[in-house]
């Protein structure tokens, strides 16, 4: 017992700043990571095909979403298993893709609104003939900068 | 005597719970930065002048992708992974490309005539007038569609890398690295991307498939 005791040293030691560039990091951490995290929640079954020759997309508010899948899971019951166009946070129709056209143009600059990007987030599992349909919609609102969103991949089988 | 009670605070968890935290938002969180293939659209229809200038036949390389995702190149039935290849063969126009001279490529029947143009650094040279046209059905899947759009895309990737090599000494892909210091080599890029312009064109999709 005596043995331990005689370890412990009388007067003030100073406050332990060891953890704080650790609080620091995780404070810096925070912010970054929920400043860019606000994104619109999924209703659509989105698995995006894989491609070798993809390039990034540089800014990321000049880019706007265009998602088309069948619907998740838990909306199947109510929407069926086709496939449907997401815009923002609802199902929409292709009718619909003028006025959303529109509406992305008016949030951005006066000076950038030729320069968005219409990124269509499609399903691989889909069929061509709503892409296609979306397409022809896109060419008609004048939104002909457009990204089939597609992930990075080596090598593409057959 | 209660002043000699105060003792260091144990502070030494203090980083595994930082750790933590910061993983924890790591892994919740997706660093979504989309990647894509970029294309763009033509413009709509009315603006366009009708513009059905007899385009040879030659110098079309036809594309048909059919509701059961079966690929059909130049009439004839290939698979996607030949793709690639056969779409080089094609914008290049004539293997000894761009060492020619025969603007009607009488050499090579089927492969896209050539036409003179003046472009930035090479001069005045023979460039193909190869255009790719696609056309898919509404029965075909986007996954295919994508495909045979990469590998479209790196067909012209691979030739203007090659081509970039065999002028500069360098591919097309380093130069895009090094384009932000310098405005030559943003020249250079430039004629090359003129030398192989994609001419993808697709054409309206058929209803024979069907749609889902």
């Amino acid at each position: 017992m005596s043995k331990f005791r005689k370890k412990g040293k009388k007067g003030q030691p100073a406050v332990n700043t060891a953890a704080l560039p650790d609080i620091v990091f995780m404070l810096l951490f925070f912010f970054m990571v929920t400043t860019v995290m606000r994104e619109t929640s999924l209703k659509v079954i989105n698995v995006t095909p894989k491609a070798t020759e993809v390039s990034k997309l540089e800014r990321k508010s000049l880019v706007s979403y265009i998602y088309i899948g069948k619907p998740i899971k838990a909306l199947q019951g109510a929407f069926g298993t086709a496939p449907r166009i997401q815009l923002n946070d609802a199902f929409k129709t292709k009718e619909d893709i003028f006025q959303f056209v529109e509406m992305e143009r008016d949030e951005r600059d006066e000076a950038e609104r030729n320069m968005v990007t219409w990124s269509l987030k499609v399903d691989q599992e889909t069929k061509m003939g709503i892409v296609t349909d979306v397409k022809q919609e896109l060419r008609k609102a004048n939104a002909l900068k457009i990204n089939y969103s597609t992930k990075k991949t080596d090598m593409i089988q057959n | 005597m209660a002043k000699r009670e105060i003792s260091e605070i144990n502070a030494g968890s203090m980083a595994d719970i930082a750790f933590l935290l910061l993983i924890f938002f790591l892994v919740t969180t997706t660093m979504d930065t989309d990647t894509g293939l970029i294309r763009r659209l033509p413009p709509p229809p009315e603006d366009i002048p009708e513009n059905n200038d007899k385009i040879k036949q030659r110098n079309i390389f036809e594309i048909l992708v059919n509701a059961n995702d079966q690929l059909l190149v130049e009439g004839e039935y290939i698979q996607v992974t030949e793709l690639r290849e056969k779409a080089k063969e094609f914008i290049k126009s004539s293997p000894s490309f761009p060492n020619v001279s025969d603007a009607s490529n009488a050499a090579n029947p089927n492969l896209p005539e050539f036409k003179a143009e003046e472009i930035p650094v090479f001069g005045n040279i023979l460039v193909s007038k190869q255009i790719v046209s696609l056309q898919n059905d509404n029965g075909t899947s986007y996954e295919m569609y994508i495909k045979v759009q990469n590998e479209l895309v790196a067909a012209y990737n691979e030739l203007r890398n090659e081509l970039a090599q065999q002028k500069f000494g360098k591919s097309y892909d380093e130069l895009s690295q090094q384009s932000g210091s310098s405005e030559s080599i943003k020249e250079k890029m430039k004629a090359i991307k003129k030398v192989y312009p994609q001419r993808i064109s697709e054409a309206e999709p058929k209803k024979v498939g069907g749609t889902e």
